[in-house]
């Protein structure tokens, strides 16, 4: 398998955005498996904080399932096994000391369907926070949740109806609920797996606006199908094939000069 | 052929289809027509009841006001009626004559001196419950226990105006008895709910704790599976295997008093806690991953995802088959023949502890009795029993309209 496994590049080597920025997130050498079916070959990236990273790449090449190891959402798959190190801040996510709740709060996640809980939208980001207990008490809670909406945009839009189940907004301001919900609970990162797949372009562009503001003070993971997305919004770009990083690079170097073919191929649309 | 034709011929298979479909409707429907209409008609002469309001004199030689319970009461009535007609001389006739009167037919005067004792020695004016052949035949049915001349006497006392009819509240207050027109449900009733009580309390706890672990906790090996097949295969076991299962555990390893609504209880708890594991399981199924993502996603663990979205957004379906589980044991009758329920019980049970019969057993027992009387409340309780068990369907589309929630 290893000999098949061809060599990441860096376009140019290594990118400019991990030199200026600190690293956050360091993987070396990820092996995910799904049964027998080897999804994630020997992958390793650095991924910088306070920037947007964006994982692009045909169907079922694994940019998902890498997202998934960075919280460990993959454990609560059955059958799913992961091998090799992955950082955030130094510490190996899958020491036995960790724990994975405490990691699920410092990295937040944000889904391609959103997924708003089928309570009111004050509960909706309430949740987080108080099974936390970050909020001293009921005022302090509301101020978690109004600030957390203003990050998220949606405020101005719900303030009149915090009430109201959360299940009843539009799918952009469903999707920016549930990105006010991650934020709410105070993460470092923010892991986002398409997370406009499912919006219209003008809820697609308030989100790209969005993850613009956040990423002053978020490490942000973007995956998307979007080539043109991953050129808006993100400050490093990795193409994903075939369980392998073909390619990293910063997204402005990597969308008009990439140095491998398939990387090529795939942004111009060739193929994928 | 051509395109037409098909169309044509594809039109005719369609009607030719909806025809059948209705067809197959209307029979059902004529054949639950003719159930219902049968048992209802059966059960109408229960409802009613005609007594005979007669003027007793409380004679102080017959009944002692010092020791008014040992009074003879019955001799009272026959008395009292005896005095409707004066020229019933003969033994055999006066014999006959009481014979119109039910065993029961001077409780409500006992019942009256004994509240006021201040009575004996007055005349009282009480009704007076007749047989259930008498009773029959007022009601218009031809009846083998009354003879011609009681008959005669019957038309005389009705022709008198001290025959009344009303409603049978005694079907709904008394317990068993070996007279029909004596013969009540409440025993069996409270047997019925007292029994659904222990049930409830022991099948749904246990069915919702074994379903939250199977379906969210539980490791997927080869352990978990031979244990969701056999919990499958019980749903399907007949009903009278759990009333055996029943006598050999529960009566005679561990002595619990035979023929209760407590053994009862547990013998049916057994047998709906299958059904109850297997909706549970179905309905903890239906909601969405995603929800569930969501809560781990902002760091609940595992426990609080299931116990903060999962297991309340589960709740309609998990009451829904709850309920429908309970409704099954309500109309179970097998396994509690095994388990000693299907005794002759005459005293309405007053706890979990006290023999009891349920309603269908009481329907079985009922249907075995040759009066004409208990053929008619054998019916009658069958309506009530249905009452009961579309009481419980509807609050199981009540609640799940209620809860239900979408997302």
């Amino acid at each position: 398998m290893n000999d098949m496994t061809p060599k990441t590049v860096f376009t140019p080597a290594p990118p400019r955005i991990v030199k200026e920025r600190p690293a956050k997130i360091a993987a070396e050498d990820v092996n995910v498996y799904y049964g027998e079916k080897h999804a994630i070959r020997h992958l390793s990236i650095t991924i910088p904080d306070k920037a947007v990273s964006a994982f692009i790449g045909p169907s079922g090449c694994g940019k998902s399932t890498f997202l998934r190891c960075i919280n460990r959402m993959n454990d609560t798959i059955a059958g799913c096994r992961v091998t090799g190190h992955i950082a955030v801040d130094g510490h190996d996510i899958h020491d036995k000391a960790l724990d994975v709740v405490q990691l699920r709060a410092r990295v937040g996640m944000v889904f391609q369907k959103p997924n708003p809980f089928p309570k009111s939208i004050f509960e909706n980001v309430a949740y987080g926070p108080r099974i936390h207990g970050l909020a001293k008490d009921k005022t302090d809670l509301e101020r978690i949740v109004v600030e957390s909406l203003k990050k998220a945009g949606l405020f101005e839009e719900v303030k009149d109806r915090m009430l109201q189940p959360g299940t009843g907004l539009s799918g952009g301001q469903q999707q920016r609920l549930c990105i006010a919900r991650a934020i709410a609970v105070n993460p470092e990162i923010i892991l986002m797996d398409e997370p406009c797949s499912a919006l219209d372009p003008i809820a697609t562009a308030r989100i790209e606006e969005l993850i613009h503001e956040l990423k002053q003070n978020y490490c942000i993971v973007i995956v998307t199908h979007s080539m043109q997305q991953a050129a808006r919004v993100s400050d490093m770009t990795a193409f994903f094939h075939l369980g392998n990083l073909i390619e990293v690079g910063d997204t402005d170097v990597m969308f008009t000069s990439p140095q491998v073919k398939k990387t090529q191929d795939y942004i111009t649309g060739r193929f994928g | 052929m051509s395109n037409d034709a098909l169309v044509k011929k594809r039109y005719a298979a369609e009607r030719r289809f909806k025809a059948y479909g209705m067809a197959a409707i209307a029979i059902t429907a004529a054949f639950l027509a003719f159930l219902v209409t049968d048992i209802v008609v059966k059960a109408l002469p229960t409802f009613f009841v005609h007594q005979a309001v007669l003027t007793v004199s409380v004679d102080p030689a017959l009944v002692d006001a010092a020791n008014p319970v040992a009074g003879d009461y019955l001799g009272l009535t026959k008395k009292a009626l005896a005095e409707q007609f004066p020229d019933v001389t003969s033994r055999g006739d006066r014999k006959a004559l009481n014979g119109i009167l039910s065993a029961g037919a001077a409780d409500q005067l006992q019942q009256r001196v004994l509240a006021e004792p201040s009575l004996i020695g007055k005349d009282v004016t009480v009704p007076v419950a007749l047989n259930s052949g008498a009773d029959l035949y007022l009601k218009g049915h031809a009846s083998e226990q009354v003879s011609d001349k009681q008959r005669e006497w019957l038309d005389a006392l009705l022709a008198k105006g001290v025959i009344t009819k009303g409603f049978a509240w005694n079907f709904f207050l008394n317990g068993d008895s070996r007279e029909p027109e004596l013969a009540g449900i409440k025993g069996a009733l409270i047997g019925s709910v007292l029994t659904i009580i222990v049930t409830l309390a022991l099948a749904l706890p246990l069915g919702v704790a074994a379903a939250l672990y199977l379906e969210e906790f539980a490791p997927k090996n080869w352990i978990t599976d031979i244990i969701e097949i056999n919990i499958n295969n019980l749903a399907a076991v007949p009903s009278i295997i759990f009333g055996l299962l029943g006598l050999a555990v529960f009566l005679n390893m561990f002595g619990v008093p035979r023929s209760t609504a407590l053994v009862g209880g547990l013998v049916l708890a057994l047998l709906v806690l299958p059904t109850i594991i297997i909706a549970a399981r179905a309905a903890l199924k239906s909601v969405p991953p995603s929800i569930k993502e969501a809560a781990l996603g902002v760091g609940a663990s595992h426990q609080q995802a299931v116990f903060h979205h999962v297991l309340p957004l589960a709740i309609p379906g998990i009451l829904t088959g709850t309920i429908l589980g309970v409704a099954r044991a309500l109309g179970e009758t097998a396994p509690l023949l095994m388990i000693g329920m299907i005794a002759f019980i005459v005293d309405v049970p007053a706890g979990f502890t006290d023999a009891a019969t349920v309603l269908p057993v009481q329907v079985y027992l009922w249907s075995d009795l040759p009066e004409a009387a208990f053929r008619s409340r054998t019916a009658a309780t069958i309506i009530l029993l249905l009452i009961v068990l579309f009481a419980f369907n509807a609050l199981a589309i009540y609640l799940r309209k209620r809860f239900e929630r979408r997302w």
